[in-house]
């Protein structure tokens, strides 16, 4: 039945968490399966069998009370026996073992923002090390979001002024993709994060220094991969287009006029002043909106960035 | 009471009256000014028809502009993230506010009711009139603010986004709380005249199950909808002076809005639900030509069912930021509010048990409820299961299920309702073969369009989202090529529906052999329904006493 | 006509219904930030005028009571006894609005405006929006109770003229009895309003 699984599920099954919630999940499809089979065959067998006839009388048959305590007794049993299983594996969600790593998630429209116990930051890309325990702890800086792992099967909102948590445990090796599950806006169904299980090897090294990733790409290619995975792209376009930020193509070595009426060259300093203290100087005719990326940009990064902006002519 | 049926296309036993509720004034005025509630109940049909073909309309925008992941229609880019999110809100505020939430208590009751309990009219007419005019204002207001910038929130209006977003939120919330007061009304009224206005003879248990159902919505209504009221008007108030209530920043707290918004929208699917029901149980034993089985048990679940739909809201907040505990005992209530919906559905079904069956269109649409509100009330038990939500809520799996439930059920049951009673309301019959057809292609389009979209939430696709990954392309593409289906079966519904007045055969008093009350006025009915005050003089629907001839 | 009377009284009855619901979800409201904010709450609650809330009960009660009488006397035949006492309660009435009004004007005077309007100085914990919440909830709730009295003042005025001209009798009293019902309500609410924001230390 497993080809059924993957049809009804996920693929991939992330976690111990995961596996439990297919379970759960195929218990109920077969138990739904077999009451609605129980009531459409004789539905169907009923309006073949009992068609209309002329002449034929129909019996006064008003109530059978054996009949309907038996049919509400046992699905409420059945109920019952589902809500025990259905709070045991929340528990597994909800409360934590005690030894956890803690990542703070910070969600805004429309990215993702971790932090992790030594201070190190990530935009949109989240690395756990596998078979930890792995506790979210999470909040907004806008409105409501929620970060969804469907390979982990679980979610949970994000809401501004608190924090919310959950705890899962991730048990194979892989990427996954992480959605946001609680509508924020125009760029709701762009608010992707990439969720990276990694071994406990490659873990620490990915915390040193952001993976190597980076050696296997031009400095342009890798600059051009930040804009799409960073964020940037939602406010900034590379096509000449205005939008919530001035566009990319061609801007670089050329003058621009800032909102303070004076007018400086793009060079390799402003765009990383622009990238760390945005509203130190904003183009005229936009709004001092940008988000700063200090600590979320690894220099490797950022020259990959300069790099891409330079070769938009 | 002895009867012998001679339905099918011959008239009845007694000359049809040559002025009926139809003809006996003419003008508009006449109308505009009515306090008759079969012609109220008429207006109603066609002001919540028009509403269900607005928000139709943004249905298949939602679906068309899902089709490909680019966005495309022949090639070019025509939907933007911003116009997508103001397609499913206005769909959905629309849908359940103007449309379902009045469709079947304000049309097909509001004529059918009254004359149920053998009464002349219901107990506060003229509160119905300006309950229709409610909902008339309530209706310009939504789509004026639809011109001026419309809703980009969902209908759900979730803080902060809906207290600092752009657009029309204010006029928006302000149509449904003037719609809120418009359902308010028509519920005290069905109350009231339940409880004061049945015809001599006629105790609770001897009133049509139907009864029983609108009675149990009036309930609901009176209850929940202030509520929903009064948390508009703190959204407007938080949106325009900042209170502090819902909006973070301030102080206050988005999931106390959540709260509050559940407190009266889950109650409010049972608003939609119950009338569905009711139609269901007074269709059923009539082309079963047999007593439907288990009155009382379905008396008590409409009513046990309004109770229990006020202690259920929380599974809405599962994953909102609500405690542990709160949702423990949640899933317990809402496990439990499953039961009675379980229980009518048996006694439908041992109702058919030697039954003499025939399978006009309203039967057909009854059976199809059968089938389609039997997998949306059993793709619910995924939901109540609390470990499961988790993955699945938030995802089309959810979208999915309440379509299953609002339209497979509220809206199937509603056509039903709309062709049983179609020759009473308007002295005639629709096509017989056009009505199985669309019904066939409702059904078929529905479960296309719906059925496809439990698979993409189980693998993890998520509600609300304009853009998607390739993976899931195939099924949106089916998905949305099973609302041109539905659509195209609706559509043809309206024209053979509207066509049948103008050349459907005149229809008799009882067409279909019914043993209620309002079937042995004429079709359509004098103005002030009965010739005489009916007298309930046997069982409710018992069939004892009569013999079909021919079909 | 009985049955008419009946009718129309569940009528009212359940009219009732959604106005308790309406003002309970307020004072839910009102609970939950109380328990958001407990010292700001306390300290907001000291600055109402414990004189005008105590003063102002005592008047509804004594409306609610020459309701009744108004009620009593319709039923009995006395128009002019009815037509007085319905005055008397639209007095009574007037006075709660003018004893509110002042109120309102005085705690305006001190900044205590409701929303991003509240400028008070002063408070214990500056900054926090438990003030201006606090007094958002209480210019909200005490303000649609007022709405509900206006409205009852109109409503037994337009029964005043009406019971004078001798519309009313043993035989028809509805409207009276309807409306005498409704005032009752707003007295409830305002029973429940009362200790929730003034006597609370």
């Amino acid at each position: 039945m497993e080809w059924l699984r993957r049809l009804l599920l996920p693929v991939d099954q992330g976690s111990e968490f995961a596996k439990h919630i297919d379970v759960m999940y195929m218990a109920i499809f077969w138990l739904s399966v077999v009451m609605f089979l129980g009531l459409m065959i004789p539905m169907c067998w009923f309006a073949w069998r009992y068609r209309f006839k002329a002449g034929r009388v129909t019996p006064h048959q008003t109530h059978n009370t054996t009949m309907e305590l038996v049919w509400t007794v046992i699905p409420l049993l059945l109920c019952v026996g589902l809500f025990f299983w259905g709070i045991i594996g929340y528990m597994e969600f909800a409360v934590g073992p005690g030894e956890s790593m803690e990542i703070q998630v910070t969600a805004k429209q429309w990215l993702w923002q971790f932090e992790f116990p030594d201070g190190t930051r990530a935009v949109n890309e989240l690395h756990v090390p596998v078979n930890k325990s792995i506790h979210l702890v999470m909040t907004s800086e806008d409105v409501l979001h929620d970060f969804y792992i469907p390979d982990m099967r679980v979610k949970r909102d994000i809401v501004p002024g608190r924090y919310t948590e959950y705890w899962f445990t991730p048990t194979t090796v892989g990427e996954h993709v992480s959605t946001c599950a609680e509508y924020c806006g125009k760029g709701h169904s762009d608010m992707k994060a990439k969720v990276f299980v990694d071994t406990p090897e490659a873990f620490a090294k990915w915390m040193e220094t952001g993976g190597d990733e980076w050696m296997r790409h031009t400095p342009e290619e890798w600059g051009r991969i930040q804009y799409e995975q960073k964020g940037c792209q939602s406010c900034h376009n590379v096509d000449g287009t205005k939008s919530k930020g001035p566009s990319w193509k061609g801007i670089f070595g050329k003058p621009v006029k800032l909102t303070n009426g004076t007018t400086v060259e793009v060079d390799e300093a402003y765009l990383r002043e622009s990238m760390m203290q945005p509203g130190a100087k904003v183009v005229e005719g936009f709004e001092n909106i940008m988000p700063t990326f200090q600590g979320l940009l690894r220099e490797n990064e950022i020259r990959g960035l300069v790099a891409y902006i330079k070769s938009l002519q | 009471m002895e009867h012998t049926l001679t339905s099918g296309a011959v008239l009845g036993d007694r000359p049809r009256p040559v002025k009926n509720y139809l003809n006996e004034t003419t003008g508009i005025w006449s109308w505009m000014s009515t306090v008759d509630h079969k012609r109220i109940g008429i207006m109603y049909l066609c002001a919540v028809c028009f509403a269900f073909l607005l928000g139709g309309i943004f249905a298949l925008l939602v679906r068309l502009s899902l089709l490909n992941p680019q966005h495309t229609l022949f090639g070019k880019v025509w939907v933007t993230a911003e116009m997508y999110n103001r397609f499913f809100t206005l769909h959905g505020a629309i849908m359940v506010f103007l449309f379902i939430i009045p469709a079947i208590p304000a049309s097909l009751a509001n004529f059918v009711l009254p004359m149920m309990l053998g009464a002349k009219d219901v107990a506060f007419p003229r509160i119905n009139l300006m309950s229709f005019y409610l909902w008339c204002i309530g209706a310009i207001m939504a789509i004026g603010s639809m011109v001026i910038g419309a809703v980009d929130t969902g209908w759900t209006f979730y803080t902060p986004y809906s207290t600092t977003t752009d657009g029309a939120v204010g006029l928006m919330t302000m149509a449904v709380f003037i719609l809120g007061f418009s359902s308010i009304f028509t519920g005290l009224n069905f109350i009231a005249t339940v409880h004061k206005l049945r015809a001599p003879g006629m105790g609770w248990f001897d009133m049509p199950l139907f009864v029983w159902g609108i009675y149990a919505t009036g309930v609901i209504q009176i209850l929940a909808t202030p509520v929903l009221a009064i948390t508009l008007v703190l959204l407007l108030i938080e949106r325009v002076f900042q209170i502090g209530i819902f909006d973070s920043r301030i102080g206050g707290d988005p999931v106390l809005f959540q709260h509050f918004f559940w407190f009266y929208s889950h109650p409010a699917v049972y608003i939609m639900i119950l009338p569905g029901m009711a139609i269901i149980s007074e269709i059923i034993p009539t082309f079963s030509r047999k007593t439907i089985f288990g009155y009382r048990a379905i008396a008590y679940s409409s009513v046990s069912l309004a109770l229990l739909s006020f202690i259920v809201w929380g599974h809405h907040l599962f994953v909102a930021g609500e405690s542990d505990l709160a949702n423990v005992v949640f899933s317990a209530l809402t496990f439990l509010v499953a039961i009675p919906s379980g229980v009518k559905m048996f006694n439908w079904l041992t109702t058919m048990y030697k039954g003499n069956i025939s399978f006009e269109t309203p039967m057909l649409y009854a059976l199809s409820f059968l089938f389609l509100f039997a997998i949306g009330g059993l793709t619910g038990i995924f939901f109540s299961t609390l470990a499961v939500d988790i993955h699945l809520t938030d995802t089309y799996f959810v979208v999915a299920h309440f379509h299953y439930v609002m339209m497979g059920g509220t809206v199937i049951a509603f056509l039903g309702g709309l062709h049983y009673w179609w020759p009473k309301m308007t002295g005639h019959m629709y096509s017989e073969k056009w009505g199985r057809i669309a019904c066939a292609l409702v059904f078929i389009g529905f479960n296309m369009t719906f059925g496809s979209q439990f698979l993409m939430g189980g693998q993890g696709m998520p509600r609300r989202y304009f853009n998607y990954l390739d993976q899931f392309q195939p099924i949106h593409a089916f998905s949305t090529y099973g609302s041109w289906v539905l659509g195209s079966g609706l559509f043809l519904t309206a024209i053979y529906l509207l066509a049948s007045l103008k050349t459907g055969p005149l229809a008799p008093d009882n067409p279909w052999g019914g043993t209620t009350m309002e079937w042995e006025s004429s079709s359509p009915p004098v103005v002030h329904n009965f010739e005489e005050q009916p007298v309930f003089e046997h069982e409710p629907y018992d069939y004892r006493h009569r013999t079909v001839t021919h079909v | 006509m009985e049955q008419q009377f009946d009718t129309s009284k569940i009528g009212m009855w359940l009219f009732l219904a959604t106005e308790v619901l309406t003002f309970g979800a307020l004072f839910a409201g009102f609970g939950l930030m109380q328990n958001k904010y407990p010292q700001e709450f306390v300290e907001a609650h000291e600055k109402l005028k414990r004189w005008a809330g105590s003063t102002n009960t005592v008047v509804l009660l004594v409306s609610s009571f020459t309701a009744v009488m108004a009620v009593l006397m319709a039923r009995t035949n006395q128009a002019k006894k009815c037509a007085m006492y319905l005055w008397l309660t639209v007095g009574c009435a007037g006075i709660f609005m003018c004893i509110k009004a002042y109120e309102y004007t005085s705690d305006f005077e001190e900044g205590l405006y409701p929303a991003k309007y509240y400028s008070h100085v002063g408070d214990l914990i500056p900054g926090s929006h438990g003030y201006a919440t606090f007094f958002s909830f209480y210019f909200m709730m005490t303000g649609l109770h007022g709405l509900h009295v206006l409205i009852g003042m109109g409503l037994m005025s337009w029964l005043a003229i009406r019971a004078s001209r001798g519309e009313f009798s043993d035989k028809y009293y509805t409207p009276v009895d309807l409306v005498a019902l409704f005032w009752h309500l707003v007295d409830l609410i305002w029973i429940y309003l009362f200790p929730l924001y003034y006597l609370i230390t």
